[in-house]
């Protein structure tokens, strides 16, 4: 049996999706705590030379990088609990959001480190974002984007229930209500019941207690 | 049973040939529909049906379902025609595929296009990030003829915008981006591949396109 090793960072959206796909298959892997930004280890950067970046799988001493690319390769080396339909045109289509979703929610961050009118303006363009999310992903026929289980679009969005809430606690704004949003709100919920899913996720406190800090050194370079 | 297969595609895009190359390798017949990219009101209502949210080419149609984004459509076409593969087996040489095929849409395409529309140090560090991700594919390629080994592969048809495209802005602008000398193989697997069969009936006409680059720089728009 090949070794598997993760190296991630624990606040990672990113390192995230990757943890839930080998707790969802049941895979073996020795996890290491990367310290990012500033002291990334040298076994790190040997294994992800390009970008420098968790997460980082090493599965029998060879490294596969980029959380969505990790994600197909973990589907296609453990099949039980597949995370991609069968039918090429079902992939295809999770595919596309899987790719639309990690694209367009990254700039979502944006309002945690900005400030005044420039924060107005991204929760404005976040509010948009969710939007399109919301009303073309097809939810109103299943539980997950992929159907009726989870798959690799819904671990890419997954930060939302657990980063994305912590990060609205820090700033004092609500995005995904049932009111407004009310397909994702119960994606959300049934997201976040998942055995798997919440049994991993970080303690709320402990990531706002993060991004607060995060936060307050962005206002500190943006104001000197 | 007959198989409906329609591309709506542009004859500069590289994404768009693309796909072309991917179906002509696999000896798909196919209908092609031409869209006027430059002018949103000028696409087709089918094209805007097919994909709404991006409303771009390529877009593969496959007995009525469309599929979307040029990596996305080469994955559909892999899995749906198995003849002459275009992914490696393994899922490692896969996972390499894929990322690197990802690293040049994200790292290489655009810092090109910045470099062209830049002058001054915005140009110099564009040029810099292109010439930096060509040394890492020439690395990648490892004194192999294709990305893919003996024949062309995913990843060969995905860099067919560095052996076409990259080539002619550098032609016609002077700008230095890949040399023989930096870029031995790389500069010899660009040959390679435009002389390959089924890919050099898939390049848009070279005047055509200096013609259409130079208008665009102008400020013309992107118009035909």
């Amino acid at each position: 049996m090949d070794e598997v090793k993760l190296f991630g960072f624990w606040a990672s959206p990113f390192s995230q999706r990757v943890i839930w796909a080998l707790k969802l298959k049941g895979v073996n892997y020795e996890y290491i705590e990367e310290d990012i930004p500033n002291n990334k280890s040298n076994l790190l950067l040997h294994y992800n030379p390009v970008h420098k970046k968790v997460p980082v799988l090493v599965h029998g001493g060879k490294a596969i990088v980029e959380s969505s690319v990790i994600l197909e390769y973990i589907d296609e080396v453990w099949p039980q609990n597949p995370l991609l339909p069968n039918d090429p045109y079902e992939r295809s289509v999770v595919r596309f959001w899987a790719k639309f979703i990690d694209e367009k929610t990254r700039p979502m961050w944006e309002f945690l480190d900005k400030f005044g009118e420039e924060q107005e303006k991204a929760i404005s363009k976040n509010f948009e974002i969710l939007k399109t999310i919301e009303e073309n992903i097809g939810l109103e026929e299943k539980k997950f984007f992929g159907g009726d289980k989870i798959g690799v679009a819904d671990l890419i969005f997954g930060w939302v229930i657990d980063i994305l809430v912590a990060q609205e606690e820090v700033v004092g704004v609500k995005f995904i209500k049932a009111d407004t949003f009310p397909r994702l709100h119960a994606w959300m919920k049934n997201f976040g019941e998942e055995p798997t899913i919440k049994n991993n996720v970080p303690d709320h406190n402990i990531i706002v207690d993060y991004l607060k800090k995060r936060r307050q050194s962005f206002r500190i370079s943006a104001h000197p | 049973m007959a198989e409906e297969v329609k591309l709506f595609g542009t004859w500069g895009s590289p994404f768009s040939r693309r796909v072309e190359i991917a179906l002509e390798l696999k000896g798909v017949p196919f209908e092609y529909i031409e869209e006027n990219v430059s002018d949103h009101k000028l696409k087709s209502p089918l094209l805007l049906k097919y994909n709404p949210i991006h409303k771009k080419v390529p877009v593969l149609l496959h007995n009525g379902k469309p599929i979307l984004e040029s990596l996305i459509i080469l994955e559909y076409i892999d899995e749906t025609w198995k003849q002459n593969p275009i992914l490696p087996q393994d899922p490692h040489e896969r996972a390499l595929a894929r990322f690197w095929a990802k690293f040049i849409d994200d790292k290489v395409n655009p810092p090109v296009w910045r470099a062209l529309l830049g002058s001054g140090d915005e140009r110099e560090k564009a040029m810099e990030e292109v010439k930096e991700g060509l040394e890492t594919l020439e690395r990648v390629l490892n004194g192999k003829k294709f990305f893919g080994g003996e024949t062309i592969g995913m990843l060969d048809i995905a860099a067919n915008f560095i052996a076409f495209w990259l080539r002619v802005v550098q032609e016609f602008s002077g700008l230095e981006f890949l040399t023989p000398d930096k870029c031995p193989a790389l500069t010899k697997w660009c040959d390679e591949f435009v002389s390959c069969d089924v890919v050099k009936e898939h390049l848009p006409p070279r005047e055509k396109l200096i013609a259409f680059t130079k208008n665009w720089l102008s400020g013309n728009g992107w118009t035909d």
